[in-house]
């Protein structure tokens, strides 16, 4: 094994396939970190995650788990490193559902992974290492009255989470699922999350997530989910802290007359790096994608989007959309975007925009004519800009929550 | 309406023949295949070169032995044999011409074919014509007039052999030929190419334009253009392209530097129609071009181009906009037809204050081609105040052709604002189903909207070449409606 991070850790205990674990060790061993020579990872340096010495951290205590919870009505599972915490969690599962940690499973209860575990090293590194992850299976058509909340916490010095969530939305089914990623007391540390999700016909699922870590630890999140006909599948991404974030997001639109909607807000200071990547892979034809992301940048943080929209050949009457609207607010806050568009298709109607700029100075003097001061103008404007974001999740515990987190970190109220 | 439908007139056009693709029977002085350090003391030798021109290839040519050729672009191909081509191909002449009269007549045949003939130029339009055969330019008109000006306009190997200064100080300066692989060749080999300076403050009365033809078979074409702009003038400077129809795909790699001094004006404008190879994509051109430009304080630098040929395109009109409030645009139409593929876009590298740019792409891909747009705009930390709007739209006519967008934006200074929009879809069939209503055929209104979708770049064209680009849009997508 090369990479110096992965010295002396334990490789997992979870009844993973046999397969999969040596095509993730055989990744490992033969593939070195991605470095900026790869044009996925163009914009986005990663050499000092392969220089921390990380551990595996059995502390699985929090302070008060009250101040995580984004939804006091949602049934909640609590992971403090990766590690399931049965004592932080709800102790009752509404019908309909089953949800289980993956350290519980049996063998072969775990179905085959769609992730790719060839040369894709976070991926391989989540398989082979996995810390504990989360099984939720939801039972054909069924409709989920409150959403489930998984809460992920990071905790003490160069602690190493590989943790991986698995969703099944059956037939007819809907439901809502809230990740909540924190930090507590942590230092240089480092999450490596994986999702799995399969979207039955005709489900509903939606995710909201929120990323509240620190500014000194890392994240890297790969989603790839795979949409059955007359789907929906909504993602609601909020990045407001973390020093290093990278979001996967691979959807492949495997039946026809689906909706995809992705929607991304990032707020960044100090020195964070945020990129954000997307791929909707439209396989079939009769389907529309949404995407949205907006970000305000200041200080010295960077942010990256990388959108792209595949319509295959034969995938007619596609409708894609795709935005990426930036702000920057310091002389030293940069952006990188690449929106992406490859279609082999003609019976389509795909756009993409992307916009780079600053607050609109006039509608600043134009608030300030009316007695705001200069800084709750400017606040208002971003609030506005944001806002286009924040008004597509429709939870409003996650909004309140989301509101909250804004005033700590920024001090911007957004009421 | 008649009965010749739609399909028929596709199979009547599918094998139009390609326009230009005739051989002129000129007799060419070709060395042999291959390429070597002591092929390129030949062409220097041929060519007379000073010293310093040699070492300039060698060290090329030694470089380039370094590299590896890029894989990036969205185009696949059968990678060019390097020591299957002939690297120097020149009509058979044994003296300069001392006026248009002395010309081969049977090149000024090939010339009047191409419809650049001097004389009706001459007297109508008052182009002054450069024009490169396999590498060697043949003849430019129209010299004497644009000496009194003080503007130097020739073949790049005179201009090496008359102002050697002039040449030595500004090649390499925009595109070095570390720059990429393909710049790299053509420093090590290039054959000739046209070479062009206005002088302070000289506005250049008529358009300067340079043809490009590959007539030889097996043979390269490398041409190297340089065009300096010093302070305060302006040159508006046209580029074509033709080969003959052949089943080899021969191998073009230009390199064309662009330096506008301050407060310059250099608009260039290139209609390019190489052989794009016939319908089951064999032959054709392989197009791999470096463009680049740099301006200077309140300068501007354009370029149009409207690129039909060519089996494979790669290339990227770029602009450095280096002085402040210089201003660089890019307006483009690239259409593909059949197997041809095409990756073309720009880069605006922002460094000044206040610099602007626009870039307008208009891709439109038929059969089963592959067209893709591919742009970087990169504002850098002090360019302050920078200004950039793109737009990238994207046709397609048959559902097995592909159109994509690669845009890369990267911004450093948060005064900037950038502009990015980009949009594919078919043309239509309520537009279709209007025009048809008012008794317009099909393939007619599909050359009105398409002509209608590429106005904007195509008004950037200077008068003649606007004519003979919508005759080229019209004749590359004539029965490719899906």
């Amino acid at each position: 094994m090369k990479i110096a991070m992965l010295e002396g850790l334990a490789p997992t205990s979870i009844l993973l396939d046999e397969k999969e674990l040596n095509s993730a060790q055989e990744t490992l061993a033969t593939n070195q970190l991605p470095t900026t020579r790869m044009e996925a990872w163009k914009y986005t340096r990663v050499a000092k995650l392969g220089k921390t010495k990380y551990v595996l951290s059995e502390d699985d205590t929090v302070s008060s788990i009250d101040t995580y919870k984004i939804s006091s009505s949602a049934t909640t599972f609590v992971f403090v490193n990766g590690h399931f915490s049965e004592e932080l969690s709800s102790d009752e599962i509404p019908e309909g559902v089953s949800i289980s940690p993956l350290s519980a499973c049996m063998e072969g209860e775990i179905d085959s992974t769609n992730l790719v575990l060839e040369g894709e090293l976070f991926n391989a590194l989540n398989t082979a290492f996995l810390t504990d992850g989360i099984l939720i299976d939801v039972d054909a058509k069924t409709t989920l009255e409150q959403p489930i909340q998984i809460l992920h916490i990071l905790k003490g010095e160069a602690s190493l989470s590989n943790f991986k969530t698995i969703i099944h939305a059956g037939d007819f089914s809907k439901a809502e699922i809230i990740q909540g990623f924190f930090a507590e007391d942590a230092d240089k540390a480092f999450a490596n999350v994986t999702s799995e999700i399969r979207i039955g016909q005709n489900a509903f699922l939606t995710i909201n997530k929120v990323q509240y870590e620190a500014e000194n630890t890392s994240h890297i999140s790969t989603e790839q989910v795979d949409q059955g006909k007359d789907s929906t599948f909504t993602i609601n991404t909020i990045t407001l802290n973390g020093g290093l974030v990278r979001n996967n997001l691979n959807i492949a639109v495997i039946g026809e007359n689906c909706t995809t909607n992705l929607n991304g807000a990032y707020l960044l200071k100090g020195k964070q790096h945020i990129d954000n990547h997307t791929v909707v892979d439209h396989k079939v034809p009769n389907c529309n994608s949404n995407e949205l992301y907006k970000g305000v940048i200041d200080e010295s943080a960077t942010a990256v989007f990388n959108g792209k929209v595949f319509v295959r050949k034969d995938a007619q009457k596609i409708n894609a959309f795709q935005s990426n609207g930036n702000v920057l607010m310091s002389d030293n806050a940069s952006v990188n975007s690449k929106p992406e568009l490859e279609i082999y298709a003609d019976d389509v109607k795909c756009s993409h925009g992307s916009t780079t700029g600053q607050l609109d100075e006039e509608a600043v003097f134009y608030l300030r004519a009316r007695g705001l001061s200069e800084k709750s103008a400017r606040k208002l404007m971003v609030s506005a800009f944001i806002g286009d974001v924040l008004d597509k999740i429709e939870n409003e515990d996650v909004l309140n929550f989301t509101h909250k987190l804004l005033k700590d970190r920024f001090a911007w109220d957004f009421e | 309406m008649s009965n010749y439908t739609e399909n028929e007139l596709a199979k009547d056009l599918e094998n139009q023949e390609y326009k230009f693709g005739f051989t002129s029977d000129i007799e060419s002085d070709t060395i042999e295949k291959g390429l070597s350090e002591d092929v390129i003391r030949f062409i220097s030798a041929k060519k007379e070169e000073p010293e310093w021109l040699l070492e300039y290839r060698l060290t090329a040519y030694r470089g380039w032995l370094e590299m590896t050729e890029p894989e990036w672009a969205h185009v696949h191909y059968k990678k060019p044999d390097f020591q299957d081509i002939s690297y120097y191909s020149a009509p058979n002449q044994t003296k300069k011409y001392e006026s248009w009269d002395d010309v081969d007549p049977e090149m000024k045949a090939t010339m009047a074919k191409l419809g650049i003939s001097m004389e009706e130029q001459k007297r109508l339009t008052g182009v002054a014509v450069d024009f490169v055969m396999d590498s060697v330019s043949v003849a430019t008109s129209f010299k004497s007039k644009l000496k009194e000006l003080g503007i130097i306009f020739c073949s790049f190997s005179e201009a090496v052999q008359e102002y050697p200064e002039l040449v030595r100080a500004n090649m390499g300066t925009v595109v070095p030929h570390t720059d990429n692989y393909y710049a790299a060749l053509n420093s090590a080999v290039f054959t000739d190419g046209s070479f062009c300076y206005i002088p302070k403050g000289v506005r250049c009365p008529m358009e300067l334009s340079t043809y490009f033809r590959i007539n030889q078979g097996g043979t390269g074409q490398f041409e190297r253009t340089l065009v300096v702009a010093d302070e305060g003038s302006y040159v508006s400077y046209l580029e074509g392209c033709t080969a003959p129809q052949r089943d080899e795909n021969q191998l073009h790699a230009a390199v064309v530097e662009l330096i506008a001094k301050d407060n310059a004006e250099i608009k260039y404008s290139t209609v390019q129609n190489w052989y794009p190879g016939d319908k089951n994509g064999l032959g054709g051109i392989f197009n791999f071009v470096t463009k680049r430009g740099i301006c200077g304080t309140r300068s501007k630098i354009s370029w149009t181009q409207v690129e039909t040929g060519s089996a494979v395109t790669w290339k990227y009109p770029s602009c450095i906009l280096k002085g402040d409030y210089s201003i660089g645009e890019f307006y483009s139409v690239a259409v593909t037809n059949n197997y041809q593929q095409a990756d073309t876009g720009t880069k605006m590298i922002h460094l000044g204050k206040g610099t602007k740019s626009t870039i307008i792409s208009k891709g439109i891909s038929a059969g089963k081609s592959q067209n893709s747009y591919r742009g970087l705009v990169q504002i850098h930390k002090n360019a302050d105040n920078a200004r950039n709007f793109s737009q990238c739209d994207s046709l397609l006519m048959t559902d097995e052709c592909g159109a994509h967008t690669f845009p890369y934006i990267e911004c450093k200074n948060s005064s900037a604002k950038i502009e990015h929009e980009a949009t594919t879809s078919k043309i239509g069939e309520d537009q279709i189903f209007y025009c048809l209503q008012r008794g317009i055929s099909e393939e007619k209104a599909i050359g009105l909207i398409v002509n209608g979708y590429c106005k904007e770049v195509l008004n950037q064209l200077p008068m003649e070449f606007a004519v003979e680009a919508q005759k080229l849009l019209t004749i590359s997508l004539e029965g490719s409606v899906g």
